[in-house]
Parts: structure tokens; C-alpha cells; sequence
């Protein structure tokens, strides 16, 4: 029998770097093939290289047993590979009949037949059980149909191997056991699978055969059913994985962070923070769980000073910085890693050394008279890079060209290193694989130590119960509740954070 | 003088300045669409212009006589079309900065065109007047209709109704054809597009090609219908009224028509203001501004939050996240 897909001693050079080096991808018919590895370690260049975006320096490809030579994603399609790419490739303004017929346009008289187009659509979606809405236009639905539509313009170009590229990185829960379903009824139909992961959870959901490659090389390809969590988990990494525990005692000290009756507006005007009180005090990890929307990201931004207190007050050691100027929060003793590090970490234009010293550019020693000190500014952000292993060329490389899980490094090494008396984290290992996971987690744990305040702010609910001294839920703009993470179980976490408080309905 | 009066001398005024606003608007439509900023649409109109005088010049010397101006229509579109390659070239190959390329084009255009002139006319600035201008005429049985027969029927040129067909012609080739979705495809997410197959090089030079086609026959509608010669401030700023009108008109045909009528009026208050009671009173300085200045008002007061495609000035790179 031969495979659905099958790269052989493929290898693949970037200036400076081996992103691919004599990796085997054997991809039996009908399975879902799960593609593991760490940020960075060649994943996405190996996919490019099927699909035909990327020419390999060596190795060859064999597409249902014939070899095939594949010069760009035209022949890819046209040999039944198509791709969901994990930062979708639609056309917001285009209906989603639109964007799956772009390129292969039913017409009529030449002219553009919408009419066949949407039917077509319908027809697919029902076919795969891929629920969209063909007439609306793509900026107006949510993501996990967006996903269904890259799904289906795949489908729509008779693929029968599909490469699912990170596509749970933006999923809610709930989507991801949908996708999950979604991928196991295209197998049934007979398609193969190709799922790009660094997540470990979907792999023993969804899987059959599993490829770990870790720094460019093949590391080994098991069968699911015959492997377990932990084992495949230090193959990727490439060493034995400890989950970090918050294993240091809870002496809390004195009170780092003080809210006091806080009312805040979001952006339609609403109030999303109603009388919120919180205390985070030294030597503490304060987690805060809740459902997204709950007026987490405003809190935040509140603290942060990126958003207008309406009423009640914000002190940081002391200091009351309710309103205050974002440096003026920062100087008195704030660190923050936001949500979006693209958006509100990074400069993305700017080199790895430049976004290290966002805060701290204008100070001695980096500035003098108002002139940067090139040189002292390097010394440091090679010191970060060494010290928070930031993997990245050197220096002067842009951060828009890092992975995600060293870009959310370098965010790290930057508030960390100037050791704030409180440390705001938000999402930190969002999208990460294990290794830079643990990696963060291990800082966090060591601010507390130190006797800083750390609050936490994560959907995730095991990165909450592994690292809370106490765990505040919020609920529709307020604590709902304080837990003694020893004492409490995510069941009880999701009552709570669906408004339920204990004891009573 | 009653306001009938008014509108018989202000629409046919409106609709004559107005069709080549929405020749070139249109022509940057096409280009902007497919993602590349045009600012060169000034020069291209040039091209047109001087094309066209100088053919028109050139066909009446060989005897063809009123079709003169029509022929020469067609050629400054030819010539508007390969001059606008300059500009794919550097900015759609090369991928160089768009504005940058497109004053370029502007500078290019003129300091040619002017070298030209001066070399065929043994030194002079202007080419002599063309003797078969696109008149204006009272069209046959519509200039009859009662009311408006005399507003929007007589004393125009055709090629006002022309640039208006052409206008929905244009929207529907953008809008309701399979070259359409691509065009707009690659100006709006051209990697999405790449990934389909859809080849963006190809498709953001025939944009930039059509809005020189489209901007050459604007420069050369101005020339055979309103100054007859060609000169160094003859499209003075025609170009740029056409840029403002395809924003305010948010890069949609119809927009960019309805836009272009409106500055087309504007121009046609100042032209006219000498014949219409009291706006004679007013110093004619600011009527001759007056077109300038609303569109000034407009762009910043009234059009909102224009979306342009989204693509629109950046150049594509294969690969690049």
C-alpha cells in the first residue's frame, strides 16, 4: 500500500539557519497525522514545502505513491493537497461564497454566476457537515466558521489531503471539539489528515499516528495508541518536562496592589467593571479566572492605565495611580505582559534589543542628553537573550520575524528583568508550546519568591490551579469569589465562573 | 433670472467639467482595487492631453476632419495606458513606494510632455488650438422634453453621457465578473489570493494599466472638449480633483462618478458664477477656488472613515508574514 503522502529525507536551508534537515513524513490514507514540534522547530516549513510555497534543497515527494515535483500551491491543488492556514487566508469583505469560489469561478455567459456559487457551497456544507453561511460576508462571522470556510474552500478544490496548520490556536473550547469532530468525519469520507500541533490534548483526541520533529530533525513517528502523554512530550522537548508547581510556601506579604471599588467603561460605553474589589499582596500569585468578556481585558488595561477609571481607585505599593500616565504606572512599580503580544507587547518593526528596553530606552544607563547608548543597549539584550534563551539570530532581528513563543520571551525578559514590585500577566503561554510553557511558568514562580505580587490573568484553567496562592473568579465585572486552589476543583472553577457562588444557586 | 434659467446654465456646465473627473476616477478605481496606490492619475490625464492634441492636430492636418477628436480619444488611451506601465514596473516588479512612484509619474508627465511640445512647435509652450473640438450640441428629441430638455439635454457633449455608461459599465465588470473578484481580491488580501492560484503580479498590472487607459482618455476628454489646446497648466490639478472624487466616492464606481458630478458642479459655480445673480457679486478668486476648497471640506467632513481596499499601497511579497 501506498502512502497518501510521503516527503523523503527532505531538507530545507534559510540564510543562517537549517530549518529542515533530512526529515521523513510518512502519511498513511485515511488517518489524521498529527505533525509535532515545538515553535520553530520546522513544522511550518516542511507544510510550505508540500504545498508548494517553499522548493526543498533536497528530498523528494510523493503524492498516492507518485513522485511529484511541486513548484507552487497550484500544483499542489491540482494534486488534491490543500491547506488551512492558521492565519486564515480570507478576504474579509468577500462573502463567504466568495471566498471559496475565488479563483475557480462558476460562470455564466463569463459572467460571474453567485447565484451557482452559493448553491455549490450549500451543497459541500452539507455534504461535510461544515456549517456556514455562504451570503455573509466574512468580516461578520465568528472564527470558528471562518475556520469552516478555509475548510471548505479546500474541499471545494477536490482536496483529499488536507493540512490543518495550528488550527486550534484560536478556537474557544468548545470549537475545538467541533473541529475535532469536523476532522474525523473527513477521514471517514476519505480524506487524509495532516495536523500541525504543539498541543498535546488534540493529539490524543483526534489522532492516529503522531511525527515528532524537534530543531529541524525527525525525532521518531509513533502510533497514538501506543505512546502516552508524557513520553511524547519529552520528545518533542528533547528532555524529561517538570511541570512547574507553586510549591513555595504562601507567606503573603504587604499589599502590592489595592482596588478599591473600581467602575470602568469598555469600549461601547458599558459598564464592564462594577465595584470591583481586589487586594494582591508580596509573595503572592493572585490567578484570576473567568469566562472571556468578563471584563478581564479592562480590568487590566484599568491597572495598566490603557483605559479611563470612571470611578473608585488603583494603588500600586502604596501609590495611588488611578488615571495616571502608563509611565507614570510603570515607574511606581508596574510590569505587564498583555494579552496580544503582537498588538500591545511588541514594536514588531523594531529589533529584539530595541523592544527590550521599550520602558526603560529614555533612563541611564541607555540614554544620555537624550542619545541612545547603541552599545549598553546591545550588552543588555544579548544579556536577556542569553538568560531567557530567546531564540532568535542575534539582536537586530526584527521581532515580527521571532516565532510566537519567542516573541512572548522576549516580552517576558523584558518585565521581569526590571523586577517590578507587581507583575501583570495576561495569557502569558497563550499559543505556546510545552517547553516555552514551563519556561514561563518558571519565572513567574520565581517573582513570587522574590516577594512580588503576580497576577494572572488565563483562560486556561490547569496554568490557574498550578500556579494561584488564591484564586479570584470574576464574574460580569466582579469577584465573585475568593478559592483556596488546594481546596477547590475545576468543576467548582466553572460553577463560579457561571455565576454561581457556593452554597447557594 | 429664475432658477430654471440657473439650472440650464449650471447641469450642462456640471456635466461637461465633470466627464473627465469621472474618466480618470474611474481609471483609479482599477488601480486602487487591485491594491496599487495611484497619485500619478495627474500626469496620466497629461499624457492624455497632450496625446490628444497632438493627434488631433495631426488628423485634421490629414484630412479626417470631426472624427479627428474621437480617433485622438482613442490613442491618448493607448498612450495613457503605456505610460502608466512605468508605473507597474517600478512599483509592482521593483515593489518601490507607491506615492513616491506616482509623483514620480506626475513630474515624468509633465516635464515630457511640455519637452515635446516645445520640440515640435519649434519653442513655443502650447500647441495651437485643434480646430474640430467635441462640441457642444442639443441632442436630437431629448432637448425637446419639456423642463428637462433644456437642463440636461442641450448645450452638452456626449461624451458626459459616455463617462457616465462607462461609469456602470465599470462597476459591473468590478462588481458582477470573475475578472472583478480577482481584481478586488488581490487588492484586498493578495496572499489569499496568491494561495488560490490567482497570479498578482498579472492582475495589479492590468489595474494600473487601465487606470492609465482610463486616465488618458480623462486628459484627452478635458483637451477636445473644454480648452482645445495643450499647455503647461492645462490639467492643473484635474488629476488630483479625480483622486479626491475616487476616495470620496470610496473607491466604488458609482461613488466615484457621483463625486466626480459633485466637483464637476463645483467647478461649474465658478465658472459660471458671472452669469447667476448674486454669486457675481462675490470676488471671483473665491469662486475659482471654491472647487478646491469643498473638496478640501468634503474629504475631511463628510466622507467618514473611507475604507480603502485593504491592501491598497503595499507591495507583495511571496511569503512575507
Amino acid at each position: 500500500m501506498s502512502y497518501a503522502i510521503e516527503m523523503r529525507h527532505i531538507r530545507k536551508e534559510f540564510p543562517g539557519i537549517v530549518a529542515n534537515d533530512n526529515i521523513t513524513l510518512q502519511v498513511e490514507e485515511g488517518e489524521i497525522h498529527a505533525l509535532f514540534g515545538e515553535n520553530g522547530a520546522g513544522k511550518s516549513t516542511l507544510m510550505n514545502v508540500l504545498f508548494g510555497l517553499y522548493q526543498p534543497d533536497q528530498g523528494e515527494i510523493y503524492v498516492h505513491g507518485k513522485k511529484a515535483v511541486i513548484n507552487d500551491p497550484n500544483e499542489a491543488t491540482r494534486l488534491g493537497i490543500g491547506m488551512v492556514h492558521q492565519h486564515f487566508m480570507l478576504i474579509d469583505k468577500f462573502t463567504v461564497a466568495e471566498n471559496i469560489i475565488l479563483g475557480r469561478e462558476p460562470r455564466k455567459h463569463g459572467i460571474l454566476d453567485l447565484a451557482k456559487a452559493v448553491k455549490l457551497v450549500k451543497e459541500l456544507s452539507e455534504k461535510y457537515g461544515l456549517d456556514v453561511d455562504p451570503n455573509k460576508k466574512v468580516e461578520d462571522i465568528t472564527v470558528g466558521m471562518q475556520q469552516r470556510v478555509e475548510i471548505l474552500k479546500t474541499l471545494y478544490r477536490g482536496s483529499d489531503i488536507i493540512i490543518f496548520d495550528e488550527p486550534t490556536a484560536v478556537l474557544t473550547p468548545i470549537e475545538i471539539q467541533e473541529l475535532i469532530v469536523i476532522m474525523k468525519r473527513l477521514v471517514k469520507e476519505g480524506k487524509s489528515i495532516i495536523l500541525i500541533t504543539h498541543k498535546l490534548k488534540e493529539i490524543f483526541e483526534a489522532c492516529d499516528r503522531c511525527t515528532v520533529i524537534r530543531r529541524g530533525r525527525n525525532i521518531d513517528t509513533v502510533a497514538i495508541s501506543e505512546t502516552n502523554p508524557s513520553d511524547l512530550a519529552s520528545m518533542m522537548v528533547g528532555r524529561k518536562v517538570n511541570v512547574q508547581i507553586n510549591d513555595a510556601p504562601y507567606e503573603p506579604k504587604e499589599r502590592i496592589l489595592e482596588i478599591d471599588h473600581l467602575n470602568v467603561l469598555d469600549s461601547r460605553k458599558v459598564n464592564v467593571i462594577k465595584d470591583l474589589n481586589l487586594t494582591v499582596h508580596g509573595g503572592e500569585i493572585l490567578g484570576i479566572a473567568g469566562v472571556d468578556g468578563n471584563g478581564q481585558t479592562e480590568l487590566i488595561e484599568a491597572i495598566a492605565g490603557l483605559r479611563k477609571v470612571r470611578d473608585g481607585s488603583i494603588k500600586i505599593g502604596g501609590r495611588d495611580v488611578t488615571n495616571q500616565k502608563t509611565r507614570k504606572i510603570i515607574e511606581a512599580g508596574l510590569g505587564y505582559i498583555p494579552e496580544d503580544r503582537q498588538k500591545h507587547g511588541l514594536v514588531l518593526d523594531f529589533s529584539v534589543g530595541e523592544n527590550m528596553v521599550l520602558q526603560t530606552y529614555y533612563k541611564k544607563p541607555y540614554a544620555q542628553a537624550g542619545i541612545l547608548k547603541n552599545k549598553v543597549i546591545t550588552k543588555k539584550a544579548k544579556q536577556l537573550i542569553e538568560e531567557f534563551d530567546v531564540r532568535t539570530p542575534n539582536e537586530k532581528t526584527l521581532a515580527r520575524s521571532l516565532s510566537g513563543g519567542n516573541q512572548q520571551k522576549v516580552i517576558v525578559a523584558r518585565e521581569v528583568d526590571r523586577s517590578p514590585q507587581l507583575l501583570i500577566a495576561a495569557q502569558p503561554t497563550r499559543g505556546l508550546d510545552i517547553g516555552a510553557i514551563e519556561f514561563i511558568h518558571g519565572k513567574l514562580l520565581e517573582e513570587k519568591k522574590k516577594g512580588k505580587a503576580v497576577l494572572l490573568v488565563s483562560f486556561e484553567l490547569d496554568e490557574i490551579l498550578h500556579l494561584s496562592d488564591r484564586i479570584a473568579v470574576i464574574y460580569e465585572g466582579h469577584i465573585i469569589d475568593i478559592v483556596n486552589p488546594k481546596e477547590t476543583d475545576e468543576n467548582e472553577l466553572g460553577l463560579l465562573m457561571a455565576g454561581r457562588r457556593k452554597g447557594g444557586a | 433670472m429664475s432658477f430654471f434659467e440657473v439650472l440650464t446654465i449650471i447641469i450642462p456646465s456640471t456635466l461637461l467639467t465633470a466627464a473627465p473627473l469621472i474618466f480618470t476616477s474611474l481609471g483609479g478605481v482599477f488601480s486602487e482595487r487591485s491594491g496599487v496606490v495611484n497619485i500619478g492619475l495627474e500626469g496620466l490625464m497629461q499624457v492624455g492631453a497632450f496625446t490628444a492634441a497632438i493627434a488631433t492636430l495631426g488628423l485634421e492636418h490629414a484630412g479626417v476632419g470631426s472624427a479627428s477628436p474621437w480617433i485622438a480619444i482613442l490613442l491618448a488611451a493607448v498612450a495613457g495606458g503605456i505610460f502608466s506601465l512605468i508605473h507597474a514596473v517600478v512599483s509592482i516588479s521593483f515593489r518601490a513606494d507607491q506615492t513616491v512612484s506616482g509623483v514620480a509619474l506626475n513630474f515624468l508627465a509633465l516635464g515630457l510632455t511640455i519637452f515635446l511640445v516645445k520640440m515640435i512647435y519649434d519653442g513655443k509652450g502650447q500647441t495651437p488650438y485643434i480646430g474640430h473640438n467635441i462640441d457642444k450640441i442639443n441632442i436630437p428629441g431629448l432637448s425637446q422634453i419639456p423642463f428637462f430638455g433644456p437642463i440636461f439635454f442641450q448645450q452638452v457633449t456626449y461624451t458626459s453621457y459616455l463617462a457616465i455608461l462607462v461609469s456602470f459599465l465599470v462597476w459591473f465588470v468590478i462588481f458582477k465578473t470573475a475578472f472583478g473578484l480577482r481584481l478586488r481580491s488581490v487588492g484586498e488580501h493578495p496572499a489569499a489570493a496568491d494561495t488560490l492560484g490567482i497570479n498578482v503580479s498579472k492582475m495589479r498590472y492590468i489595474g494600473v494599466t487601465l487606470s492609465g487607459v482610463f486616465g488618458g482618455i480623462g486628459g484627452a476628454v478635458y483637451l477636445v472638449t473644454i480648452t482645445s489646446n495643450y499647455n503647461v497648466s492645462t490639467i492643473a490639478g484635474q488629476g488630483f480633483l479625480a483622486l479626491a472624487a475616487l476616495v470620496f466616492g470610496k473607491w466604488h464606481p458609482i461613488g466615484a462618478m457621483g463625486a466626480s458630478l459633485f466637483f464637476g458642479f463645483a467647478q461649474a459655480l465658478s465658472i459660471t458664477s458671472q452669469q447667476i445673480p448674486y454669486l457675481d457679486q462675490l470676488p471671483s478668486v473665491i469662486m475659482l477656488t471654491a472647487p478646491y476648497v469643498l473638496t478640501l471640506i468634503v474629504l475631511t467632513g463628510f466622507v467618514g472613515r473611507a475604507e480603502a481596499p485593504k491592501a491598497d499601497g503595499v507591495p507583495y511579497i511571496k511569503g512575507q508574514r
